[in-house]
């Protein structure tokens, strides 16, 4: 399985009922994200690399504090990218580890 | 759990009067944890439900619920996925499709309405999250953070894997199942969430291919229509939109076993916070755990008589006893069992209690027939796993 999903495509209701006329499913819609990442130096690599697999609070709730800076984002990214296989370059580790140690 | 209008209205006791929360953009509830600001979302077949992410949806319960009902209802049960490529919008109860495949004799394909006329097993059950709690983690630790909502008590009805299995005829030296839902990634390289049992447990007749909960089908968010049920163990093993089962005979070693899902080797589960396990063995059986339901943390209750209650349940032996203290742990009494709904249900408790006026610390405790208890001081390890401290509810009586 390898499709798409964004944001816009989730609240594109007309898309669901397109769906709904072949088969029989239950309707379902679900609400919208609320969350986006926050503004700051990175937001763009951020959103390209870490947006298409997972929404923004998923980063938003995680504990935060002197603990949870540039080490803990670090480890996160590369678990993405070793663990997750996310296709991020290796030169934007750096960057996103500090847009994260800054941002949240 | 303190949402801004619970602070409007001045008292937890008051939000419970108010009944479900109505889907306002702006409602807001605050888990007790820092960074705990949560919205609180309608979804489709749900009330509406804490979310913690939106994709994938995971979805906390409202405490105030388990004092409802000893058996959570399908509209509030907790919601928890992992990846995001999942087809919500095109399950379709008549064609979904179930295969059994691999060392079998004979490889089926069946339907729901295949599934339905075979003879059926029912089962009270808890499913609970690996992460439930996650949240209060000290040092905290990173992934879904959970307060204790990611746990819900249903009755399941389904056919026995091990009838499904006979019918296919399991071939000798099989070792275990491999069990597949629809929920995929979203971009190919991600481990796809496949999970696996040894085959002598797939086969002991209680693990089941669930269609119904609560007597209704499930709902789309949980695991419409067939899901994979498995008593006493946590969410992890409960596959949604379980759509091919693989009899092989060796280990898996995908992702979610391998590497994912996977606790200390030792009897706690634990280690030295801030520190990292030597050996590790996939998650299992729950361990014991309890809590007040008819009290939350921070209320204010009337002074003089009143009767607690809350639940207990582990991982599959049953409620032996649970104690209740009303002085922060120097005294206990046993509180009254409530109806048996069987050894994998919340199994609900009651105690008078006397509050005089001022601060109390309630704190719950119980033992299962397998002789386990609670621990006094929260247990740790790396994942935020199987936390089952004796919880504690502080109170003002006035």
């Amino acid at each position: 399985m390898n499709r798409t999903i964004l944001p816009a495509l989730l609240a594109a209701g007309a898309l669901c009922v397109a769906l709904a006329v072949n088969a029989k499913p239950v309707a379902y819609e679900a609400p919208p994200e609320t969350v986006e990442f926050k503004p700051g130096p990175g937001v763009e690599l951020v959103q390209g690399n870490c947006g298409p697999c997972h929404s923004a609070d998923y980063i938003e709730t995680q504990p935060r504090g002197p603990k949870f800076k540039k080490d803990f984002w670090k480890a996160e990214v590369v678990k993405m990218i070793k663990v997750y296989g996310a296709p991020i370059k290796e030169a934007d580790i750096d960057p996103i580890a500090d847009y994260l140690a800054a941002t949240y | 759990m303190i949402t801004r209008r619970t602070v409007l209205q001045g008292s937890a006791a008051a939000l419970a009067a108010l009944g479900p929360l109505k889907a306002f953009a702006d409602d807001t509830v605050t888990l007790p944890f820092e960074n705990g600001q949560r919205p609180v979302m309608k979804y489709p077949q749900k009330r509406p439900m804490i979310r913690l992410t939106a994709r994938p949806p995971q979805l906390e319960t409202p405490f105030s619920v388990y004092n409802e009902s000893v058996i959570t209802p399908n509209d509030a049960f907790f919601v928890r996925y992992h990846i995001a490529d999942i087809p919500f919008d095109t399950l379709d109860i008549d064609t979904f499709t179930v295969e059994i495949k691999g060392k079998v004799n004979k490889p089926l394909k069946l339907k729901v309405a295949d599934l339905k006329r075979m003879p059926s097993i029912e089962i009270v059950a808890v499913n609970q999250c690996s992460g439930n709690s996650r949240g209060f983690s000290e040092p905290r630790v990173p992934g879904g953070q959970s307060a204790n909502g990611a746990m819900g008590n249903a009755r399941w009805r389904g056919v026995a894997l091990k009838t499904v299995l006979d019918m296919a005829g399991v071939q000798a030296g099989a070792k275990q199942v491999t069990l597949n839902g629809l929920d995929g990634p979203v971009i190919e390289p991600t481990p796809d969430f496949i999970k696996a049992l040894d085959i002598d447990h797939a086969r002991d007749g209680e693990v089941m291919l669930a269609y119904q909960m609560n007597g209704a089908d499930l709902p789309i968010l949980n695991g419409f229509p067939v899901r994979l049920v498995v008593p006493g163990y946590y969410g992890t093993y409960w596959v949604k939109h379980l759509f091919e089962l693989n009899v092989i005979d060796n280990v898996y070693d995908g992702f979610w076993m391998k590497t994912a899902y996977r606790i200390p080797d030792n009897e706690c589960a634990c280690v030295e916070p801030g520190t990292a396990p030597k050996t590790t063995v996939p998650i299992g059986r729950f361990n014991v755990r309890s809590f007040i339901t008819s009290v939350l943390d921070g209320a204010k209750v009337k002074a003089g008589q009143t009767t607690l209650k809350g639940i207990a349940f582990d991982g599959g032996t049953g409620i032996k006893e649970v104690a209740v203290s009303t002085d922060d742990g120097k005294s206990w009494a046993q509180a009254k069992l409530g109806n048996d709904l069987g050894k994998y249900s919340f199994r609900e408790w009651t105690l008078p209690v006397n509050l005089a006026a001022g601060a109390h610390v309630l704190k719950v405790r119980a033992t299962s027939n397998g002789g386990k208890t609670q621990p006094e001081k929260a247990t740790w390890n790396p994942a935020g796993y199987m936390r089952n401290v004796i919880e504690t509810t502080r109170v003002t009586a006035a």
